[in-house]
């Protein structure tokens, strides 16, 4: 199967800081991938590198076919990446959010708003200000910008944090779903039993490399 | 002032020659540019007669004249190398450093001739024209440079990437650069109250002596200039290569992380 | 890219809409400029007549500090800067975007401004085609090189004493063009005003241009 990301001994730096220090990974299309470790250890750089916004000091990196250290710009339109932060206007309600946002990838409003229906986002609840929404509540409506773009890479970076028990599980089946339609899936969560069980493969981190990769 | 003294601590010779500031070349180039701000100063003070019209302040031109083209030709000497820096940087095998670094080293050093530039400016002005400043195209311009290569050092020392830090600087001293003439124009067409460009109107009352004092100075200046942009670049480099050496040691503490759980 | 640049400057438009921070506080802050002056010069109404054009471009020239700032102060929150990156927008079309919401939004400042003068300073509107086209020559300009230095300052911290240091000198020549030609529409001299109105023409095709060559690299990290 093609390789959806390949790195070889990947440096990545943060400032004067590596935060990734040699990390050696291959992800297949179409595989479900778990990333496991504690805080700081280079999980969420990871996925900011794999989505293209890292500049890589050394190594070699290939997402999608595209190599990173040569142009960063061609990947990023094919993932999705769900990050601590929501990359929300505050300002803006819910349904202007995503309308926005899908717009600026050419998607049409019709998906956006599907998009948003399938996360729980709906009637009045689209007309609220992101800045009046929870925390849980700001974390759908952004995964409702990442499912409107229909990536073909998945990033999420705990994806089940905040999410409360439903959202939790309408999350995972999402997974399933985008996971079963082809698209490759890699997240970073701290609930393991949930994960586990939705992952095919876990690569646990550790100091900035990827320590085991277990099946 | 030329100091060749060698590090103390114990390196190998190799690295011992990339840790001094100070090479052959510069050293002499040191002895010169010394030895003949010396002979400038007797020169100016002593050699040179009075002038007819502004008496002794006109030995203030053999200072503040040859200052201020050493400052412009720091700057464009900057914005040259911004400009290689943004066009060519990514291509170069060293991505770009070694512009960077003249970019930086000739903004210091054209930041503080402006402001001499400028003091002994405001200084020969009270004595000529009884005002500390005039508000002419050529002044004008000249206090923009200031202040824009000012905030120009003041981005380069921001705590950011290298490569982002030195790619914002390289554009803000593009910017800065493109803007001068259009300062220059707008300031010019609303009011010129004094002479031309310095030499051209100061040739009438520069006579012979006068104007070789005023050639044997700029000499120095640009001589003093160059040292200077030499070991400003020397020690920018000095501090990247600490920096690297750092990363090195970064990287191996951050892979040890991972044998400690 | 026309579509694009419409999308951003109508989000832009519609966070200010919706948080109203230019028109309620930038819009109040321009018109305490014009106040504070008369104070400074004692309240002497035949000198602040003839500063007026000057005072307004001073007040427009800090508000608009202020509005570049707000810009993309709304850009820098909450990792916007990369769902941008990771958008399709392509960076010119970003640039000319936000330079178009600063632009409107200064204008209409300026006209808070411009009625301020008038109302403070008794100024006279003589020529206001005049003024118009000075207004909307220089307030392009102005928001052009704004966009270019707030993006040159994302994601540093000082931010909002670092914007003004880079932008105020650079924008020196916009300032002194606008003056004289507010001059001649406000009636207080008799010089040609449209030769200024050409030269702020001139400066914003310049920036313009600039903009559109570096907003792709300023907003790319390495």
């Amino acid at each position: 199967m093609a390789a959806a990301i390949d790195f070889r001994d990947v440096v990545v730096l943060l400032g004067r800081f590596p935060a990734l220090a040699g990390a050696t990974a291959n992800v297949c299309e179409g595989e479900v991938v778990l990333l496991r470790g504690p805080n700081g250890v280079g999980k969420t750089t990871f996925l900011r590198t794999c989505a293209g916004l890292n500049a890589i000091t050394s190594g070699s990196a290939e997402v999608l076919g595209h190599d990173l250290t040569a142009d960063r710009n061609n990947v990023r339109r094919h993932v999705g990446l769900l990050g601590h932060r929501t990359h929300l206007y505050d300002e803006l309600t819910v349904g202007d959010n995503v309308r926005f946002w899908a717009s600026t990838l050419g998607i049409a409003e019709s998906d956006a708003m599907a998009a948003a229906d399938r996360v729980g986002l709906t009637g009045r609840l689209l007309d609220v200000e992101v800045q009046r929404l929870s925390a849980g509540q700001r974390r759908r409506t952004a995964l409702a910008v990442v499912v409107a773009r229909r990536p073909r890479l998945w990033l999420l970076d705990e994806p089940h944090a905040g999410l409360d028990h439903e959202g939790r599980d309408n999350l995972d089946e999402l997974l399933r779903q985008a996971a079963d339609a082809g698209a490759t899936i890699v997240f970073a969560s701290h609930e393991l039993d949930r994960a586990e069980s939705v992952a095919d493969r876990v690569l646990e981190f550790s100091g900035g490399r990827i320590e085991r990769d277990d099946p | 002032m030329v100091s060749a003294t060698k590090p103390e601590m114990p390196v190998s010779p190799r690295t011992s020659a990339r840790m001094a500031t100070s090479s052959v070349g510069t050293t002499v180039l040191g002895w010169l540019a010394f030895v003949s701000l010396v002979a400038t100063a007797v020169l100016g003070l002593v050699v040179s007669p009075r002038d007819v019209v502004t008496g002794d302040a006109v030995r203030f031109l053999y200072l503040h004249v040859p200052v201020i083209w050493v400052a412009y030709g720091a700057f464009i000497s900057c914005a040259i190398a911004s400009a290689l820096f943004l066009w060519k940087g990514k291509s170069r095998a060293d991505r770009g450093r070694h512009l960077d670094r003249v970019a930086g080293a000739s903004a210091e050093v054209g930041v503080v001739f402006t402001a001499l530039a400028l003091i002994t400016g405001a200084m020969w002005g009270r004595i000529t024209w009884g005002v500390y400043w005039q508000w002419d195209a050529r002044l004008t311009m000249t206090a923009m440079m200031f202040v824009s290569f000012l905030g120009y050092l003041a981005l380069r020392r921001l705590p950011t990437e290298p490569s982002v830090r030195s790619k914002r600087a390289a554009i803000a001293a593009l910017v800065s650069s493109v803007n001068l003439p259009l300062v220059h124009f707008s300031v010019d067409w609303w009011r010129t109250l004094h002479q031309e460009a310095s030499l051209s109107v100061d040739e009438a009352e520069i006579t012979g002596n006068m104007y070789s004092v005023l050639l044997f100075s700029s000499v120095a200046f640009v001589l003093t200039g160059i040292w200077l942009v030499a070991h400003r670049y020397r020690v920018i480099r000095l501090e990247e290569i600490r920096d690297d050496e750092g990363l090195e040691l970064a990287i191996a503490a951050r892979r040890a992380e991972a044998g400690v759980d | 890219m026309i579509r694009d640049a419409l999308l951003i400057a109508r989000k832009d438009l519609l966070i200010e809409w919706r948080s109203r921070v230019t028109i309620n506080q930038v819009a109040p802050l321009g018109l305490l400029i014009l106040i504070v002056f008369a104070f400074a010069f004692d309240a002497n109404r035949n000198l602040l007549t003839k500063g007026a054009p000057g005072l307004v471009w001073v007040g427009v020239l800090f508000a608009g500090v202020l509005t570049v700032q707000r810009s993309f102060t709304i850009e820098s929150a909450d990792g916007i800067t990369d769902a941008l990156r990771l958008s399709s927008i392509s960076p010119v079309a970003m640039f000319l975007g936000k330079a178009a919401a600063v632009g409107l939004q200064l204008f209409v400042l300026e006209i808070v401004l411009v009625g301020g003068a008038v109302v403070f300073f008794d100024s006279r509107i003589g020529d206001p085609v005049l003024l118009i086209a000075a207004a909307v020559t220089g307030t392009g300009g102005f928001s052009a090189i704004g966009c270019i230095y707030g993006a040159m300052s994302l994601g540093v911290r000082v931010r909002e004493t670092l914007l003004p240091l880079l932008l105020i000198p650079v924008v020196a020549p916009i300032l002194l063009a606008g003056t004289r030609a507010f001059e001649r529409a406000l009636d207080i001299s008799t010089q040609a005003g449209w030769n200024w109105v050409g030269l702020l023409g001139v400066m914003w095709g310049v920036y313009l241009a600039v903009g559109t060559l570096a907003f792709g690299p300023l907003l790319e990290d390495g």
